[in-house]
């Protein structure tokens, strides 16, 4: 009887894929030879995807039954171990990352690839403050990202200061736009705050692409000056008053790389020191209370307009940083780097690992860039199955990897709170 | 004069097909209250689905004449209502009665996946159709300047009126219109009486699915360049209709779009090309922020 159900399934879902697949994937159009489109089969791919639905599905129903896979919040054992690793894991992903460096057989390689992590567990923790704390939905985070870049890169073009000047005027003038583009969307929630966000991340891009005589347009700025050891160079020459030099080391080009991984790990770092910080302080609860319940927050006097503003401006300030540590280490940037999916990327990051999870965030951030980095050599199928990891994720876990929070101030015991009894993303 | 009445009849084709996909996120928006944000991604899937179409259509030979073009459409519109049917079932129905924010980060995933499926299976190089309407009828001629009325800006209206025209009956006068409207105003009482919910808000994406592909294969149609990512713009710029047209009200999507469509071309045409993106963004942040119900929008009432 199962089986039967499960074939019947199965065959409706064949059915389905064939209708999806035969035309997109068994007929692929191609520019020909003299500039006119042809048609070229590819029926066996076509046919290999219809099977996969096929015994997919069959699998699928045969094991979990018709209603299959349904979303879970609940605090599954899984969760529930994870949670108590945290307590172990915290402490053991930060002594790995301080160690990294000193570890034998990580070569330059590695390194990048954890300086490209590490910016993305910043700018997925700067982003937490925004959606994961105050439950302000910014599709747009990008663009403060951009703001820090272009900051630093025009400061040094325009006005040679130096990266040390110019990290927090980077961070000062990124938190500045986060206001400007924070006070007219006071009065959005969710959905169409997602948007308008969205619009001022395309705006900013669109700007920066064609004011060509400020930013280069798209040709985008290239010869940004590395950073300096607290003044000292680093340079393969070697002389008196390099890094190598000052410290008596044979000159090396991965000193710069360990520095900039340093340098990132203290940024990103910081930006969770301080977020742990003020989610005790009296601005962090009005933030969650925010998140909550807008209009309960507005009736117990909490000032939504300053309480917004705050939100906006310190997660821009710390995607600021981002940009500029992003311009320092690139040496050369250009408005591609700041497209809308570096912001849904960064989004998905929060999302997956758990609105308001410090941890979950920096595992979401290893998993999602770190895997699809080590899939590099799969192209353009990298960003397909990052889409397709993200709509699994949500559909198997609505809430992120750790979908319970423990309240930030408790009476008593600390509980972990079920996932079900939050409602956060209508700010 | 005779430049403006060109921008105008410009504005207006390119407004229609804005409309058809602004129909679509104000229907979804308005039977369960998200943003589709994979609509426009439907809406690219038509124009492709469309080219292979007609592409397979010539190949058999009976491409030609107007029966060709209906037969493009009702190809395309019936296999990208497939599209969005699927799309309903694997991304959304599972998180309906989830909190907000997960069926907005999953329908940014599958709009991911379908630019990164179509680029993956299709190439990621523009597709150029030559085009299969040339011509049109001259309008007016100043000091050398002609007033085209192209066949394909025709067809564009014409089509666009009466997919409208058969939408609009379909919503105010059949069962499954009035089923759409009762999941509208209140889905659970919906179906306490009755209504099988489901089923209606799987329709509701087929029938938006269809109506992107209509503009899909109108765009093909008329501009002839096709890739993998024109998807995100037209959708984020049909969304910024449906939201000054005020979101959930049908004609109002409409006459959002013509806005759009209207001021883009203008924009283009006396200010600058390069920002006319920059124009479309603006009235959406302008539109929320000064009028959040949009033109022709209820007022929404907050209980706490």
């Amino acid at each position: 009887m199962r089986l039967q159900l499960a074939l019947k399934d199965a065959l409706v879902g064949a059915v389905v894929a064939a209708l999806l697949f035969v035309p997109l994937v068994a007929l692929r159009t191609d520019v020909g030879s003299t500039g006119a489109l042809t048609l070229r089969y590819r029926w066996t791919d076509a046919a290999i995807l219809i099977g996969l639905v096929f015994i997919g599905r069959l699998a699928l129903v045969l094991w979990m039954g018709r209603d299959g896979l349904r979303p879970s919040t609940s605090a599954g054992p899984w969760t529930l171990r994870l949670q108590r690793l945290g307590k172990l894991a915290a402490p053991a992903f930060l002594a790995v990352a301080l160690v990294l460096p000193a570890i034998p057989g990580i070569d330059r390689y590695w390194l990048d690839l954890g300086i490209l992590v590490l910016t993305y567990v910043m700018l997925g923790w700067g982003l937490n403050i925004v959606v994961g704390l105050a439950g302000l939905l910014d599709l747009g985070y990008v663009a403060f990202y951009a703001v820090g870049a272009y900051s630093y890169a025009l400061l040094a073009q325009y006005f040679g200061l130096s990266f040390w000047v110019c990290l927090p005027l980077a961070g000062v003038l990124a938190a500045f736009w986060g206001i400007l583009l924070g006070f007219p969307v006071l009065r959005l929630r969710g959905d169409y705050l997602a948007i308008v966000t969205l619009a001022f991340g395309e705006i900013i891009r669109v700007v920066l692409l064609n004011w060509v005589s400020l930013t280069g347009g798209p040709n985008g700025i290239s010869g940004i000056p590395r950073p300096s050891f607290f003044g000292l160079p680093f340079s393969m020459a070697g002389g008196e008053g390099t890094f190598a030099g000052f410290f008596g080391l044979e000159p090396s080009s991965t000193h710069r790389v360990i520095f900039l991984y340093y340098l990132i790990l203290a940024l990103a770092l910081l930006t969770n020191w301080v977020t742990i910080r003020l989610r005790r302080q009296p601005l962090g609860r009005a933030w969650e209370a925010l998140r909550e319940d807008e209009i309960a927050c507005r009736a117990l006097g909490i000032n939504v307009t300053v309480t917004k503003l705050t939100a906006f401006a310190l997660g821009a300030m710390f995607g600021g940083f981002a940009g500029a540590f992003f311009a320092t280490r690139q040496a050369f940037i250009s408005p591609e780097s700041f497209t809308f999916i570096e912001s849904a990327i960064i989004l998905a990051i929060v999302v997956l690992g758990g609105l308001g999870s410090q941890i979950g965030v920096a595992i979401a951030a290893l998993a999602l860039i770190g895997g699809t980095e080590i899939f590099r050599d799969l192209q353009e199928w990298r960003m397909l199955v990052f889409g397709g990891a993200m709509v699994v994720i949500m559909v198997l876990r609505p809430r992120g990897l750790v979908g319970t929070r423990t309240p930030s101030i408790a009476l008593g015991k600390r509980r972990a709170i079920d996932g079900k009894l939050v409602g956060e993303g209508h700010g | 004069m005779a430049y403006a009445l060109q921008q105008l009849i410009n504005g207006i084709s390119l407004g229609m097909i804005y409309g058809l996909i602004a129909v679509g996120y104000t229907m979804v928006y308005g039977i369960i209250g998200m943003i589709n944000f994979a609509h426009g991604d439907v809406f690219m899937i038509g124009a492709f689905l469309s080219l292979i179409a007609v592409l397979l259509l010539s190949m058999g030979g009976v491409m030609g004449g107007p029966a060709g073009i209906i037969l493009v459409l009702l190809l395309s519109v019936v296999i990208t209502g497939v599209y969005g049917w699927a799309i309903e079932r694997i991304a959304y129905r599972p998180l309906r009665g989830s909190f907000r924010l997960a069926p907005l980060i999953s329908a940014i995933g599958l709009s991911i996946v379908l630019q990164n499926f179509v680029q993956v299976s299709q190439g990621a190089r523009v597709k150029p159709m030559e085009t299969l309407v040339p011509g049109g009828i001259e309008v007016m001629r100043e000091e050398g300047f002609v007033v085209q009325f192209a066949y394909t800006q025709m067809m564009i209206i014409g089509v666009t009126l009466a997919v409208l025209a058969v939408f609009t009956i379909l919503v105010t006068r059949t069962p499954l219109g009035r089923a759409m409207r009762a999941c509208e105003q209140d889905r659970k009482m919906a179906s306490l009486l009755g209504i099988d919910t489901d089923k209606t808000i799987s329709l509701t994406f087929v029938i938006g699915a269809a109506l992107a592909s209509v503009a899909g294969t109108m765009y093909l149609l008329r501009y002839g360049v096709i890739d993998f990512y024109i998807g995100f713009l037209a959708g984020v710029k049909a969304f910024t209709a449906a939201v000054l047209g005020g979101i959930g009200s049908l004609p109002g999507a409409v006459l959002g779009g013509l806005l759009i469509g209207l001021i883009e071309t203008f924009w283009s045409a006396y200010f600058s090309v390069q920002y006319k993106d920059v124009a479309a963004f603006s009235i959406l942040v302008l539109t929320l922020i000064f009028l959040p119900t949009g033109l022709l929008g209820r007022q929404e009432v907050e209980k706490v």
